[in-house]
């Protein structure tokens, strides 16, 4: 049901859906201090997909997407769990942050940043599923413009 | 020796790997690992022996008391040299009966996994790491029984062996509850130091009870017993090594670990003994009713599970020694007996021992095991099990409530015992050579070291009883006896168990001979076998089935809005009874309110108005979006941007997937009554008012120590950053969203298989015409 959209909006998603996913990845690593977070993030890169979807169809955004929103979800379910092992190895109980500071561009990496990458994936990986699935079972995927 | 234990499990994940590189050698080289850890195992003997006890200490949830500390005193090492020695010569032995099977490599990864669980186990000192062993034993058994999983007799006995053993299972989480609340600990040893408190507990009783089912299940004891020999199909190394020399003894594991807790009560003597003693009668009865190898074995092990339970009933020191000693002797006959029994069916293509005959110039390596071995089952000298035969009738002679009872039942068990391994090594060896659908061979090598070496370890230990010494003495100081100094012999003299033990033989001689008319005569009692225990396990899982049906009919009818009603519904009940009669509720309505407040509350009261009585959807969308919004806003009026962005996004997102859903929906149609609109509108209503309700009388209650500052005064120092809400999701409680993540997950593939499946179910139908099919 999902037919291609006008040339303003065609346009319009072109350009909007890098911006929008490099809002989301600034949302994503500033969440910690300043409003933002995995979750957010998630949703905006989730919105700007769903966006380039109504533009240019299912098929485009897939090859946009290159992988499957079903694997982000488990990429993201992995990178949770990932996220808890560092604490076990130091022998701290489980899922206690650990953090680490690299030198030259004094950026702190941590557990919680990799947890929150999971979070981030898992949103956008289960949003994007309901709304391909939801695009999908139309029978008529004309959408490609 | 944790590690050990953990890189056993790495080890099972790798076997399709190491199979792809060893191939037909693989249950050799992984062999290697169990035979490792039974010589550091064999390390520790002298120093058990002498009476230490190992200590590993481990930590895991330190925060919830839960470590991965093993303890290895007698009773484990005794344990745990039986898993590793017996799982070693397994995997030798499955090598050969898979040889060439196409699932070998799963085989692998699972008997190693549970080998791991079965040592965790018996090693472990934590209640919570104990139980979580525990049921991975349940887990893998039940991925064992179902091994030819094409197989409906083998998927249903493994589900019958898993609600068994997983129904105890939860019998013994509750136990173990009360155990840890009376104990006020959940380490073995803290608990075993304190028995006498345990005992005089209030919560004794329930624990009790708790505990033993868990214990009964596991251990197949009377009336309970009937999954064992259903589990016989399994491949023949699981039937050996599962359930007959490991995990079928879990149970009286963990009955002989908490026997200084728990032991010596009248509750405990009475039940344990007559519950083992009726066990080890049944099995014994039950047994020579068949003429399948393996079925005549699992309930013989049904009648060695019982005595050990009776044993450690009695409780007696002699009771203990003697409970040891057949705990051994049992374990080494019957796994080489269960070993025979997989060789024979390998190479005759028969099970039934009615149909074999003569094999033993065929075969003569595997009648010598065979004979050895049955000799031990059949309790005759020189063997172990002749010791552990005669310690068992003196411990009974000396048990001090019901003696009389126990005996009848032990001697009965004995004798029946006795015909049971004439039957088994003495019939399928003697006589004329059977025509058999196989043309038997000797067995290999690998299938005859196994049994050879165990039943050679039979006749060795009851040649010379005295090299268990120190053992079987450092196993009763564990199972709480104050003398560890033990002497087994393996001539008492001339005394009643020896009378007992010559009748027994004069008798179970008798039983072989008329076997078959024994069998014609008990095969009349048929009607009144059907309705044993199994036949209450059954109708429990008919009526368990009927009652799913009907509860799914009721609540899962498939109607959102009666979701809804019923969701509500419990909230009103449960928030309502906690707020009216637990709490009374206050307020104080100080109408401070600012204007632009006020709007914004109207706003939100108007869009739910419009959303309810629209009569376009589209136009109910934009009234739940204006809703929405004003939500949105009011969290930015509170300083709670991260909430508003979230509200924000949130709306955009439900906006696109209600387009997408709007096309599919059926034409707007009114489908209630005015009187169950009515009834949802008071449902509403009174759910609204309360949770308003709710709100307000927080306010105005008490203030407790909130948790929020605690979050405050640390999202800085401790989860380095000013975001709080994001420091308590993904640091402070990153836990609970990890559980979320996974609930989020779970609904996008849920939505993804309705949508998908729903549209290939369609398209099926449409393009054949093929009614369905249904899998029973």
């Amino acid at each position: 049901m999902v037919r291609s959209g006008t040339l303003i909006l065609n346009v319009a998603a072109r350009l909007l859906l890098p911006l929008q996913l490099m809002f989301s990845l600034f949302l994503l690593l500033r969440g910690h201090d300043e409003p933002g977070g995995g979750f957010i993030a998630g949703l905006v890169a989730a919105g700007a997909f769903a966006l380039y979807l109504f533009a240019h169809g299912r098929r485009a955004m897939s090859e946009m997407l290159k992988v499957s929103p079903r694997d982000l979800v488990g990429m993201g379910l992995l990178l949770g769990v990932i996220s808890t092992l560092p604490a076990w190895w130091n022998g701290d109980p489980f899922f206690t942050a650990q953090w680490w500071t690299i030198p030259i561009i004094d950026f702190k990496a941590s557990t919680p940043l990799i947890f929150d990458i999971g979070v981030y994936l898992v949103v956008l990986g289960s949003v994007l599923t309901a709304i391909t699935a939801l695009v999908k079972t139309d029978h008529e995927d004309n959408a490609q413009g | 020796m944790q590690l050990a234990v953990l890189g056993g499990f790495v080890l099972a994940a790798f076997a399709p790997l190491l199979h792809h590189w060893f191939g037909a050698r693989t249950p050799l080289v992984m062999a290697l690992f169990p035979a490792g850890m039974a010589l550091w195992l064999l390390g520790q003997w002298p120093a058990i022996a002498a009476g230490e006890v190992l200590l590993l200490e481990w930590g895991w949830v330190p925060g919830l008391d839960i470590t991965l500390t093993f303890l290895i005193d007698g009773l484990a090492l005794v344990f745990s040299l039986l898993i590793t020695v017996i799982g070693a010569l397994v995997l030798v032995y499955a090598g050969e009966y898979l040889r060439g099977h196409r699932d070998l490599p799963r085989f692998l990864v699972i008997i190693t996994a549970f080998m791991m669980s079965m040592l965790g186990l018996v090693l472990a000192d934590n209640l919570v790491t104990l139980f979580v062993f525990w049921e991975l034993t349940s887990i893998t058994s039940y991925l064992l029984i179902g091994f030819d999983h094409t197989s409906l007799a083998a998927r249903k006995a493994a589900l019958q062996g898993l609600f068994v053993t997983a129904g105890g299972g939860l019998a013994l989480l509750a136990g173990f509850a009360m155990l840890g609340v009376a104990g006020d600990s959940w380490s073995l040893v803290e608990l075993n130091a304190q028995g006498d408190l345990l005992r005089n507990h209030e919560l004794y009783t329930p624990l009790l009870i708790c505990v033993l089912l868990g214990a009964f299940t596991k251990s197949a004891q009377f009336p309970f017993h009937f999954w064992l020999p259903n589990a016989m199909a399994a491949p023949t190394p699981v039937s050996a090594y599962l359930h007959s020399a490991t995990m079928v003894k879990a149970g009286v594991y963990l009955l002989a670990r908490l026997h200084p807790s728990l032991g010596g009560t009248e509750t405990w003597v009475i039940t344990l003994s007559l519950i083992g003693a009726l066990t080890m009668a049944t099995g014994a009865f039950l047994a020579i009713q068949h003429t399948n190898i393996k079925k005549l074995l699992a309930y013989s092990t049904i009648m060695a599970l019982g005595t050990l339970t009776m044993l450690l009933g009695i409780g007696t020191e002699g009771a203990l020694v003697a409970f040891t000693a057949f705990l051994l002797a049992h374990s080494l006959y019957k796994g080489a007996l269960f070993m025979v029994a997989g060789i024979l069916d390998h190479e005759t293509g028969t099970k039934d021992v009615t149909a074999m005959g003569g094999l033993r110039r065929v075969m003569p390596m595997t009648a010598a095991v065979a004979f050895v071995a049955a000799l031990s089952l059949a309790g005759l000298p020189p063997m172990l099990g002749f010791l552990g035969k005669e310690l068992m009738f003196e411990s009974v002679l000396g048990a001090s409530d019901y003696r009389f009872v126990i005996l009848l039942l032990a001697f009965t068990a004995a004798f029946l015992t006795l015909a049971v391994a004439a039957i088994v090594a003495l019939r399928p060896f003697l006589g004329t050579l059977r025509e058999t659908p196989k043309v038997p061979h000797e067995a290999p090598l690998g299938m005859l070291a196994g049994p050879a070496l165990l039943a050679a370890l039979s006749l060795l230990t009851g040649l010379a009883p005295g090299m268990l010494d120190g053992l079987v003495g450092a196993t009763t100081a564990s199972l709480g006896a104050t003398d560890s100094n033990v002497h087994l012999a393996l001539w008492h003299g001339f005394n009643l168990p020896l009378l007992l033990s010559l009748l027994s033989l004069a008798l179970g001689a008798l039983a072989f001979r008329h076997w078959d008319r024994l069998r014609a005569r008990l095969a009349k009692l048929e009607p009144v076998m059907a309705r044993g225990p199994e036949a209450g396990y059954e109708a429990m899982m008919q009526g368990l089935v009927s009652v799913a049906g009907w509860q799914t009919r009721m609540l899962q009818n498939g109607y959102i809005r009666n979701y809804l009603v019923m969701t509500l519904l419990v909230l009103l009940g449960l928030v309502g009874h906690a707020l009216f009669i637990r709490h009374s509720p206050r307020f104080d309505l100080g109408l401070d309110v600012y204007f632009h407040e006020a709007i914004v509350a109207g706003l939100i009261i108007a869009g739910a108005v419009a959303a309810c009585v629209m009569r376009s959807r589209l136009a109910a969308v934009a009234a739940v979006g204006v809703m929405g919004f004003s939500i949105a806003l009011t969290f930015v009026l509170f300083s709670a941007p991260d909430l508003a962005i979230t509200q924000l996004l949130v709306e955009t997102l439900t906006v696109i997937l209600l387009v997408l859903v709007l096309f599919r929906l059926p034409r707007f149609a009114t489908l209630s009554t005015p009187l169950e609109r009515l009834r949802d509108l008071v449902i509403a209503t009174l759910t609204g008012g309360m949770i308003t309700l709710l709100m307000l009388s927080v306010l105005a209650g008490e203030r407790l120590p909130r948790i929020s500052d605690y979050m405050v005064a640390n999202s800085q120092p401790l989860g380095h950053g000013h975001n709080i809400v994001n420091v308590i999701l993904v640091d402070f409680r990153a836990l609970d969203t990890l559980g979320e993540m996974f609930v989020l997950a779970l609904a996008a593939i849920g939505v993804y298989a309705m949508l998908r499946f729903h549209a290939e179910e369609y398209d099926t139908r449409r393009s054949s015409a093929s009614p369905e099919k249904h899998d029973g």
